[in-house]
């Protein structure tokens, strides 16, 4: 099953009722067992639908136990590999081992302003209604991101 | 209010100005655009306008930047204009899509790339001696920002690289703070749309169920975004077992955008067209790096490269083939033929591009080089590293295979499928005025504007992303721009209706009754049998989703055939796709989840319907390499360079196609060498 939940390190996220998994699989795969009755494991999550997987690892990344890893795809991968993520604030780290053994390490940024930091509008103009018919985002005038490109380039205005 | 139960759900109603359904790049961009005109709406007139976005999914990580990614495939920079930008994306879709949409998403593209950097995506950049610096080395280093004239690190000529691990997250973060958390209802699927009773040319609302709780959704709205994503799936996946899941494109992609906006009238265009990314086998990871940052060579199992080998085979397909890239499509063809013929498997050479990359290296920058290879993959299709590390693949000594996948439907990738929308009406786009092609149904728009950018042929449905038809290559940064172009026109739309009263043409027991369907189907008929998977009197949505697949994969080009189809083939297509229609009435939910499966996959029946009907109708093979109509297979410049359209009569569950007038608004003649000698 591409995702899967070790049974030991599980605490679903200290017994709530949703946990951090549930919240974020794009696909909703995740599932807590709350009785025990689908997995023989009471009060764990689990992948419920793993062929539907895509590995996208958003569950292992949010796990705050890391207790998700990913078996990858049996009817393709031969066993053994492991592809392993630690993501913090500001970068994440990948662990990766082979089948043979060979293992290698990066670490990359992901993000260069803090989590939540975000100030949407501040600094950004307030635009007019008038507006609202003009071509183009409200910011086209501040971020330098608009392209008028060449007049002549528009075949049918030049006729 | 009590509580539903899976037998007798809730139902919760809601009326509203403006609905967003979707969560992905498109409605983030329009949530953070939109807001802040309700603002300015409010400030000037005091008018508050309802607004809510519901995502099947979770904002932080929906649609299909979820998992990440590596570059942004759109941005124009100072050095390129939109028309070189609007004659690419034509070029790659073999001449047949809008320049109208394609010109002012290039313009407009790089407004939202620079709000990325702003918010924390970390951007490549080269500095003035050329060396290559991610996106948070180079803050430290305190080069520039885009924004700044900071020169970021070309992978293709539209490319631009990232480290894109938290790309989503980040996008999210700013829509979400935009939208404000009460505004915002995740894990809701919006599964119809519902006409005006007093107008069925105009949209009402829309009816959807949480996949949490036993509670069904009925919003009104006077205007909807309507932007939830491609369609993935509806072929049979070249991985049936657990690989099913690593579609090249996200699995939760049900053609959800497609079938709803079809269901609810609109006029839908280019739906023959489809998506068969060549990439590395089994895991899709991506090739563009490889080829481009790299210059890694692709070649049959002897070696050989096959588009310098095969080239003479473009030539049957001028202009296109005599493009200086030729586009997607044509390069799929040329691997194709040393595959039928038996040169596979195909490689792509990693372990020369990267020993020819450290002839000139130092050891520092060829560790460097080493971990770009492998972010390449880790930020955007992990599943890649999940196959090297269990083949013991290390790229710079062991090659590895190229695939063409099972096709994909969607309009904001190198796809152009989707929905008919109007323009913006300053770059020289025909009107009413101008002429049009015969059989265009009476009722629908002449012209490329009608009054509201991005608005499809059905008054207050707007889409964006996926969405929209005929102007592929938006990626990620395009499609979030379509969604701000799309706000601002929702935002004069809501207010010029402000009168109007909307009435839902369906009562709300009927709808409930409808989505609950497949809830019923279980609940009535379990007990007739010992085991629950196995019941005459209803079948499983799984089951229902491999008949789809084996019939597309069979009759409607997938991989079964080498992508070839004919006449008489789609004919037998149509019939088994009529009955597994009927039969999707019949599809059993044994919980919500299996509910939410349910309607995935009516959803992937009309798209995939749609498709079929599209190829049918379109005499030729536009996009050899992709697709085959072995009855007709070339290029008909004469007779088809045209978009193809249509039309769905949701009572009686019928398709009309016809034929839409294609005019250039930027040269294309420029794309093209002269004419090789025959």
């Amino acid at each position: 099953m591409p995702t899967f939940v070790r049974t030991e390190k599980c605490d679903v996220c200290k017994g709530q009722d949703k946990t951090a998994c549930m919240y974020i699989c794009p696909h909703d795969l995740m599932k807590l067992d709350k009785d025990g009755s689908e997995t023989g494991h009471a009060m764990k999550a689990f992948n419920q639908e793993p062929e539907q997987c895509w590995e996208c690892y958003s569950c292992v990344k949010i796990c705050p136990q890391s207790a998700i890893e990913v078996r990858h795809y049996a009817d393709i991968v031969p066993l053994g590999g492991s592809v392993q993520p630690l993501r913090g604030s500001d970068s994440i780290m990948w662990t990766i081992k082979f089948r043979n053994g060979n293992m290698k390490r990066f670490k990359f940024p992901i993000r260069t302003t803090s989590e939540g930091s975000i100030d949407p509008y501040g600094g950004k103009p307030m635009p007019k209604m008038d507006e609202l018919t003009v071509d183009g985002v409200y910011t086209k005038a501040v971020m330098g991101g608009f392209r008028a490109g060449k007049p002549e380039e528009l075949i049918r205005l030049n006729k | 209010m009590s509580e539903g139960t899976f037998g007798n759900p809730r139902i919760i109603e809601e009326e509203l100005d403006i609905l967003l359904i979707g969560g992905g790049m498109a409605c983030c961009g329009a949530a953070y655009e939109m807001m802040r005109w309700a603002e300015a709406v409010e400030a000037e007139t005091g008018t508050k306008l309802r607004i809510k976005l519901v995502d099947k999914a979770a904002m932080d990580r929906s649609g299909a930047v979820a998992q990440g990614l590596s570059a942004i495939n759109t941005y124009i920079g100072s050095e390129q204009d939109p028309a070189d930008y609007a004659r690419m994306v034509s070029n790659d879709l073999m001449g047949i899509t809008r320049d109208d949409l394609a010109y002012d998403v290039g313009r407009n593209v790089d407004d939202s790339v620079h709000l990325f950097e702003e918010w924390g995506l970390p951007i490549w950049k080269t500095d003035a001696d050329g060396v290559r610096h991610d996106g948070a080395d180079s803050i430290k280093e305190g080069l520039p920002l885009l924004k700044d004239g900071g020169k970021p690190v070309r992978s293709g000529k539209w490319q631009i690289m990232i480290n894109g691990e938290s790309y989503k997250w980040i996008v999210a973060e700013a829509a979400k703070k935009a939208l404000g958390l009460s505004r915002i209802e995740e894990r809701i699927f919006i599964v119809k749309l519902i006409n005006d009773k007093n107008d069925p040319s105009r949209i009402a609302g829309a009816v959807g169920f949480s996949v949490r709780d036993n509670s069904i959704h009925i919003y009104k709205a006077k205007s909807i975004l309507l932007a939830a994503g491609g369609c993935v799936n509806l072929f049979r996946p070249r991985s049936v077992g657990e690989g099913q899941g690593r579609a090249w494109y996200p699995v939760w992609n049900a053609g959800s955008t497609y079938a709803m906006a079809a269901e609810a009238g609109a006029e839908m265009t280019m739906m023959e067209n489809r998506f068969v990314p060549a990439r590395f086998k089994d895991g899709y990871g991506p090739v563009g790096a490889w080829f481009l940052l790299f210059k890694a060579k692709a070649t049959n199992a002897y070696g050989e490269d096959y588009m310098v080998k095969n080239k003479e085979m473009l030539n049957d397909y001028p202009p296109y083939g005599q493009a200086a890239v030729p586009a997607s499509c044509l390069r799929n063809h040329l691997m194709l033929k040393e595959m039928k013929e038996g040169r596979g498997p195909i490689y792509m050479d990693t372990v020369t591009a990267l020993a020819k990359l450290r002839e000139t290296l130092t050891p520092k920058e060829v560790k460097h080089l080493e971990a770009e290879a492998w972010e390449d993959f880790l930020d955007m299709c992990i599943g890649q590293c999940g196959i090297w590390v269990g083949e013991n693949i290390e790229p710079e000594k062991k090659m590895s295979e190229l695939m063409p996948t099972e096709p994909y439907l969607l309009g904001s990738h190198s796809g152009c499928c989707g929905i008919w929308v109007s323009g913006p009406t300053d770059v020289g786009a025909p009107t009413a005025a101008d002429p049009e092609e015969e059989g265009v149904p009476a009722h629908l728009p002449r012209g490329w504007n009608w009054g509201y950018r991005s608005m499809t042929t059905v008054k207050g449905l707007f889409t964006a992303g996926d969405g929209v038809g005929a102007s592929g290559h938006k990626f990620s940064s395009g499609s979030h721009t379509e969604g701000r172009l799309a706000s601002k026109a929702m935002v004069k739309y809501a207010l010029d209706n402000k009168d109007w009263k909307v009435e839902l043409d369906t009562p709300a027991a009927q709808l409930a009754e409808e989505i609950y369907r497949p809830v019923r189907n279980f609940l009535e008929h379990k007990n007739y049998t010992t085991a629950i998977d196995v019941n005459p009197n209803y079948i499983v949505p799984k089951m229902l989703q491999m008949r789809l697949q084996k019939i597309m994969d069979e009759y409607v080009a997938g991989v079964a055939t080498y992508y070839n189809t004919n006449d008489k083939m789609l004919a037998v297509a149509e019939e088994k796709l009529e009955m597994l229609k009927e039969d999707s009435l019949k599809m059993r939910a044994k919980d919500l989840h299996e509910l939410l499966r349910a309607w995935e996959n009516y959803h992937r029946i009309i798209t995939a319907e749609a498709h079929m009907k599209h190829i049918q109708f379109r005499e030729e093979s536009r996009y050899p390499g992709f697709y085959y109509r072995t009855d007709k297979n070339f290029v008909d410049e004469k007779n088809w360079h045209c978009f193809v359209n249509s039309i769905y009569d949701k009572q009686t569950k019928k398709w009309t196609c016809f034929k839409r007038k294609h005019v250039d608004l930027v040269d294309k003649s420029k794309l093209f060498k002269a004419a090789a000698p025959h």
